[in-house]
């Protein structure tokens, strides 16, 4: 492992941006800006740029509170209140988050919605969440309902009723909350300026195809989607950020380097593996470092499409700004069927050439995890590779176990061991 | 023995829909295809299907509600993590020990991530069968009612074609009207029960109900009427019981017995949301004009309170209007464990009945629980305050 520490240009860039997003969200009841909240898969960011509506996006609270170590305690104040432990811990730690101060990242109290956009892709416990966030503030709400791709493809019947209920419902009742008219001109140079960030985004991804891979797909993925997937596209910072990134890790690839690890450069890649699932926020560098020090590393995950599929070809189109939107939004991994599901990640493990795929099975998540077992002996039937299944939460601390975790992996590992050696010709067997 | 006009008992009406209830393997649903030849029987999963598309197609509409406590499960479990409810599993388990290889293709409705997951595992599991995922919509207006009337004619269509032929408008105007009187008898059979309880245990009524999952809707017709009629003639005396509304059962069913125990903890249950499927739809559908849209207008327009669906306004208030119109005393919270929508939708209902000034208690089972020692208690519990505080 190479230690020596370096802040790269773009996570200066993305610290900046963040900084000052959450600076005018600190600043918001004085400035009188007005913020939506919103969820990340199937966002409507742009259109929320097009009113000024400042994004405030829960699940990422939730997990940012669960890397700041105060999940649990916010967990905590919702089951009190009543709130079961068997449901999402996104939803209690929010919740509990939100009867708490509402302190945001940066410890200031975040402001309170002037809307709920309720547009979601995928998950039925949104709608619980924020139907119950609702009667917490007791601000206006609008709900986008999209519908899934259960037979593997969106239909144009989707497509119209996504955008209907754009035009009547979605947008009147952003131009209400905001005070300000629709522009659909600028709607549409707002994605003229995210698809450019989409490219260069794709290309990050892409990148982890070489050998070795200059990027970890998963645990480095979820800060490289960060701004695209929440408060940042349709802006000219994300493009800035986008390009920077994009550079530095060509420039890797050149230099024939390896991902950054919190300890620094990983020097050897001994297995390249496909990850499945979202990540564990509460242990989320003890779980990375299982991972680094056997020298594994995520060529692709799927986590890291929930806020859309651009690496299988989506850009947002400004010629046809709310049918993009609408395509957007049918097409987020968290929208497809299991068959799907089982496709894009037999063709990851294709494409980036990986010894297999591990499964990150969190209870929170029915949207995710339902299923999940019977895409880990598809996905190992169609690759022959080898598959791995291990268990966590997202920010409920109670359920992480690091032995548990550490031994599944351990022996994962040594799983791809056997199979190389079973493929490889025995000494003295050439002759 | 008290006989009704068809010569059957209370007794053989309710031994005949426990056996249903019980019936894990659809022996029913096999004899009606052995007598009807070439007919469609198509499975729906909790809560709501448009049964009448089945029924219009010359099909046998078959609710498939899990394998409650009479299917073990032996490979169900390899398929679902310890924290997912247990109705998928069965259903699995159903699906794999060919108990339900009798029917012709499954209707997936979107009431949560795990039936609509189910749905994609089917397409995997089953590809030589078709499993249709029903968008119902979310959006209550003249949208959702376009889109709606859409989703019904593509499955129509499809069904259809899996029938062997297309369904006629004429053909689906008649099945909304069985389906119609269906509704309007399990609406008189609420009256009975709401005037006279002790008639009407639930654990009956809800077999009986469910009973419509597994024959013919015209038989489950006069099933209903036969019921009513031999349990209004039971001569059974009311005893000093506490009038309970169930509410979280709408999925995953509970065992009958544990149905039982709250009865005989002390609990009428005078209106439950454990048929909510058979009973979603307020009213008659009606069959003037476009059939299609009549059902997604009867959807949109008249659906009731459900966890799955999003209607702005008042959390709750449904709840406590059928409580108050039931002349409740108390709410019992019921939910499956695991359950996203009934255990989110619950904190929101608690503080609805709460204003309203109504005493509830919660518990959690499974299809398959079998120990109610522990419910029997809070049940009892909740029942006695409950009658202490109405004659204080
Ligand atoms: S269930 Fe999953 S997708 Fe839904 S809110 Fe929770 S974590 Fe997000
Ligand atoms: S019991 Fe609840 S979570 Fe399980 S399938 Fe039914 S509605 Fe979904």
């Amino acid at each position: 492992m190479n230690t020596t520490a370096k802040k790269d240009r773009s996570m200066e860039i993305q610290k900046a941006m963040l900084a000052r997003h959450y600076k005018r969200l600190a600043e918001a009841d004085k400035t009188g800006d007005k913020c939506a909240y919103t969820f990340v898969p199937g966002n409507l960011t742009e259109l929320m740029h097009v009113f000024d509506l400042l994004p405030v996006l829960p699940e990422i609270n939730a997990l940012q509170s669960a890397m700041r170590k105060k999940s649990a305690a916010y967990i905590s104040t919702a089951e009190k209140g009543g709130h079961s432990e068997d449901v999402c811990t996104y939803v209690k730690c929010d919740l509990g988050m939100s009867r708490s101060g509402n302190l945001g990242p940066t410890g200031d109290p975040l402001p309170k919605p002037s809307i709920l956009l309720l547009s979601y892709t995928g998950c039925f416990t949104f709608m619980k969440w924020f139907e119950i966030l609702q009667r917490e503030y007791d601000c206006p709400i609008v709900m986008l309902h999209v519908p899934y791709q259960a037979d593997g493809r969106p239909t144009p019947e989707m497509r119209q009723y996504i955008v209907k209920q754009l035009e009547k419902k979605v947008i009147p009742a952003l131009e209400e909350a905001s005070g300000k008219p629709f522009d659909i001109d600028k709607l549409s140079d707002l994605l003229r300026l995210s698809a450019r960030a989409e490219e260069d985004f794709v290309q990050v991804l892409d990148s982890a195809k070489h050998r070795p891979s200059p990027i970890d797909a998963y645990f480095g993925g979820v800060y490289y989607i960060s701004p695209i997937f929440t408060a940042f596209r349709g802006t000219e910072s994300a493009i800035e950020y986008y390009e920077a990134l994009r550079e530095e890790v060509e420039e890797r690839v050149r230099q024939g380097q390896g991902p950054i690890t919190p300890e620094g450069e990983l020097i050897e890649e001994k297995y390249r593996v496909v990850v499945e699932g979202p990540p564990n926020w509460t242990h989320f560098r003890d779980l990375w470092k299982m991972f680094y020090d056997e020298g594994a590393v995520v060529v692709a995950s799927t986590y890291t499409k929930v806020g859309g599929l651009y690496d299988q070809g989506f850009r947002h189109d400004p010629s046809h700004p709310l049918e993009s939107l609408a395509d957007y939004c049918l097409g987020c991994y968290t929208n497809l069927n299991l068959p799907s599901r089982v496709d894009l990640i037999s063709k990851y493990v294709k494409d980036f050439d990986a010894d297999g795929f591990l499964i990150n099975s969190v209870k929170s998540c029915n949207s995710f995890s339902a299923g999940q077992l019977l895409i880990l002996k598809e996905v190992e039937k169609r690759t022959g590779r080898a598959g791995g299944f291990f268990e966590s939460d997202l920010v409920d601390p109670r359920y992480f176990s690091a032995a548990n975790i550490k031994n599944r992996l351990e022996s994962y590992f040594q799983m791809i061991e056997q199979k190389r050696s079973a493929a490889q010709p025995a000494a003295g067997d050439a002759s | 023995m008290m006989t009704t006009n068809t010569g059957r008992s209370l007794e053989d009406i309710l031994e005949f829909a426990e056996t249903l209830y019980h019936d894990a393997a659809l022996s029913s649903v096999r004899d009606w295809k052995k007598t009807h030849p070439g007919r469609i029987a198509v499975g729906s999963m909790p809560v709501w299907a448009p049964r009448e598309l089945i029924h219009a197609a010359g099909g046998l509409p078959v609710s498939v509600m899990g394998g409650g406590d009479d299917v073990e499960i032996i490979k169900g479990d390899a398929y679902f993590q310890s924290y997912i409810c247990h109705i998928p599993r069965s259903t699995i388990e159903m699906g794999l020990n060919g108990s339900l290889d009798v029917l012709d293709g499954m209707i997936f409705p979107s009431i949560c991530d795990v039936i609509r997951n189910l749905s994609g595992m089917w397409k995997l599991l089953f590809p030589e069968k078709p499993a249709w995922y029903l968008d119902m919509p979310q959006s209550f207006d003249e949208i959702g009612r376009s889109f709606f009337r859409g989703e019904l004619l593509r499955i129509g269509k499809e069904m259809g074609e899996l029938a062997g032929h297309e369904i006629t408008a004429e053909a689906l105007k008649e099945s909304i009207a069985v389906f119609d009187r269906n509704r309007a008898l399990l609406e008189r059979l609420q009256e009975h029960r709401l005037n006279r309880p002790w008639m009407f245990p639930i654990s009956e009524v809800w077999s009986v109900i469910k009973a419509g999952g597994f024959i013919p809707i015209e038989e489950h017709n006069d099933l209903i009427e036969e019921y009513i009629a031999a349990a209004e003639a039971s001569g059974r005396p009311p005893i000093d019981n506490a009038r309970v509304i169930l509410v979280g059962s709408f999925c995953e069913r509970p065992p009958l017995n544990l149905l039982r125990t709250l009865e005989r903890s002390g609990c009428y249950v005078v209106d439950d949301d454990l048929s909510l499927g058979f009973r979603l739809i307020r009213g008659s559908v009606g069959a003037e004009g476009d059939p299609y849209q009549a059902l997604a207008d009867a959807f949109v327009e008249r659906s009731r309170e459900a966890a799955f669906l999003y209607r702005e306004g008042e959390k709750g208030k449904e709840l406590v209007a059928r409580a108050r119109a039931a002349h409740a005393e108390g709410v019992l919270f019921c939910a499956p464990s695991f359950c996203d929508p009934a255990l989110l939708d619950q904190p929101m209902l608690v503080e609805a009945v709460e204003k309203a000034g109504l005493p509830w208690t919660a518990f959690k089972y499974a299809e398959n629980t079998g120990q109610f020692q522990v419910i029997r208690e809070q049940a009892g519990t909740f029942a006695d305050s409950i009658k202490l505080w109405s004659v204080a």
